[in-house]
């Protein structure tokens, strides 16, 4: 019966503290790993669309391994690469005081690494529509191989990229295995939203609360796929003159 | 002037093409698959011979001897392309504005009015050219083409994908262009009439080949 009464209350959303650290360390968490993620995953897009070299095959195999690996594989990858006594992880932290293992910003490299690939496959299939011979305008017009790129390229990828780049925050906000993997689940610092959801699905008579957060988690992700369709339709619609 | 000595191998197809061009409109005239768009894209910079030179006022912008190619972009040559090629995400003015941009020219009021007025296409600057006709379109592009002050202004079929009714509305423009005289022209057309209008000399390509140059006469 008290659940009932909660839900006919003023408010049907009753989080404990715990829980809204939980939502906004998952916000910022995302926000951080797309934004940092963004220039590499530019780069890489206009890398495997544009240029052919030796071992292309191998760097695609690597940016898409995320998508088919275990994230617990790819979590304890990152475990015994960037961990504490792990070598690039010691390394980091000796000599520049950095370190990601049990931190949120480890929590940001496992999601980064978790969404980069659906990144770069967006933003690689609108650079790869690209009428290339408007770059070629472009560039009998003066445009040397720079300004070709921000005034011509990018623009034109514009939509693709607002996809590739919500597309990677959803993945990085739903991210579990690897984080959990990686960074453990430690409250505060790198407990996420589904992290936090898992913890109470653990407890006896958990549930009720985890339904809080799953709820919370289903607005924010709509939210994320109505912005980012709204977004990529204005760009698209920009591009075509209107 | 432009001299053009070049050597190139596209599968199987071979171009082996030697001309000269004065100051004035040039036609490069043949049928489609004779090489002029190859040609064309050899003295824009977009395409980069096997062997042979390029030379424009006495600069070399390529010569397979000497290791020179200048790339596409410090070579100040305008190029209209059949198909427009205006950039869909920028307005009509700003089209107009982006050679002059890139290439790091000040502002000139007076010959943007002119060039605006010549090919009359001043309604339409604040437009996309996604909402231009293909007549407008390709005006908008030979003004592009001429606001960077270029040295020397390609013409690659600028009416092939247009209906009689818009060629004979944009052929006016283009004599007035050529009238002015302030830039040299190279058009390249397979239509026999629109070369007579246009060009005061020819250069007959077939099959990779120059067959003959010298004055529209060729083509009687």
């Amino acid at each position: 019966m008290r659940g009932h009464e909660r839900i006919a209350g003023k408010s049907v959303l009753n989080l404990t503290t715990q829980d809204w650290t939980a939502v906004l360390l998952s916000l910022r968490i995302a926000t951080v790993a797309t934004v940092f993620s963004l220039p590499f995953g530019i780069a890489i897009a206009l890398l495997l669309a544009r240029v052919r070299f030796w071992g292309k095959t191998l760097v695609e195999a690597i940016v898409y391994l995320p998508l088919v690996l275990p994230p617990v594989v790819t979590g304890y990858l990152l475990l015994i690469t960037l961990g504490r006594h792990a070598p690039v992880g010691a390394f980091l932290a000796d000599h520049f005081g950095v370190v990601f293992a049990f931190r949120w910003t480890g929590a940001v490299i496992s999601c980064g690494v978790m969404a980069f690939p659906l990144m770069v496959r967006a933003i690689r299939l609108s650079i790869e529509a690209i009428d290339r011979r408007l770059e070629d305008a472009a560039s009998t017009l003066g445009a040397g191989p720079w300004w070709n790129f921000l005034t011509i390229t990018l623009p034109l990828a514009l939509p693709g990229v607002i996809a590739g780049a919500m597309l990677a925050f959803a993945r990085a906000l739903g991210e579990f295995g690897a984080t959990i993997t990686f960074v453990s689940n430690i409250p505060g610092e790198t407990q996420t939203i589904s992290a936090a959801i898992y913890t109470l699905m653990q407890v006896p008579g958990g549930d009720a609360a985890a339904l809080q957060l799953v709820i919370v988690a289903i607005i924010i992700s709509l939210a994320a796929l109505i912005a980012s369709e709204w977004l990529a339709r204005r760009a698209t619609a920009r591009l075509h003159g209107a | 002037m432009l001299s053009v000595d070049v050597d190139k191998q596209l599968g199987g197809f071979r171009l082996r093409a030697a001309f000269e061009t004065q100051s004035g409109a040039t036609a490069l005239f043949g049928p489609s698959g004779a090489g002029k768009t190859t040609i064309i894209n050899m003295i824009a910079g977009l395409l980069t011979p096997d062997r042979g030179r390029i030379v424009i006022d006495g600069e070399p912008l390529f010569d397979g001897a000497g290791d020179t190619n200048l790339p596409a972009w410090k070579r100040r040559i305008g190029c209209v392309f059949q198909e427009g090629r205006l950039f869909p995400h920028m307005s009509v003015r700003h089209n107009l504005d982006y050679g002059r941009w890139m290439s790091g020219l000040s502002a000139e009021a007076e010959s943007f009015a002119h060039v605006v007025d010549l090919l009359d296409i001043g309604h339409l600057l604040d437009r996309r050219p996604g909402k231009l006709s293909g007549g407008e379109r390709q005006r908008v592009a030979v003004g592009r083409a001429l606001l960077m002050r270029p040295r020397l202004l390609l013409l690659d079929e600028p009416l092939a994908a247009l209906d009689a009714a818009r060629k004979s509305e944009i052929l006016p423009y283009l004599e007035r262009l050529r009238d002015e005289g302030s830039v040299p022209i190279i058009y390249v057309s397979h239509d026999p009439a629109e070369v007579r209008r246009i060009a005061g000399r020819v250069v007959r390509l077939e099959n990779g080949k120059v067959l003959a140059a010298g004055s529209v006469e060729l083509l009687a």
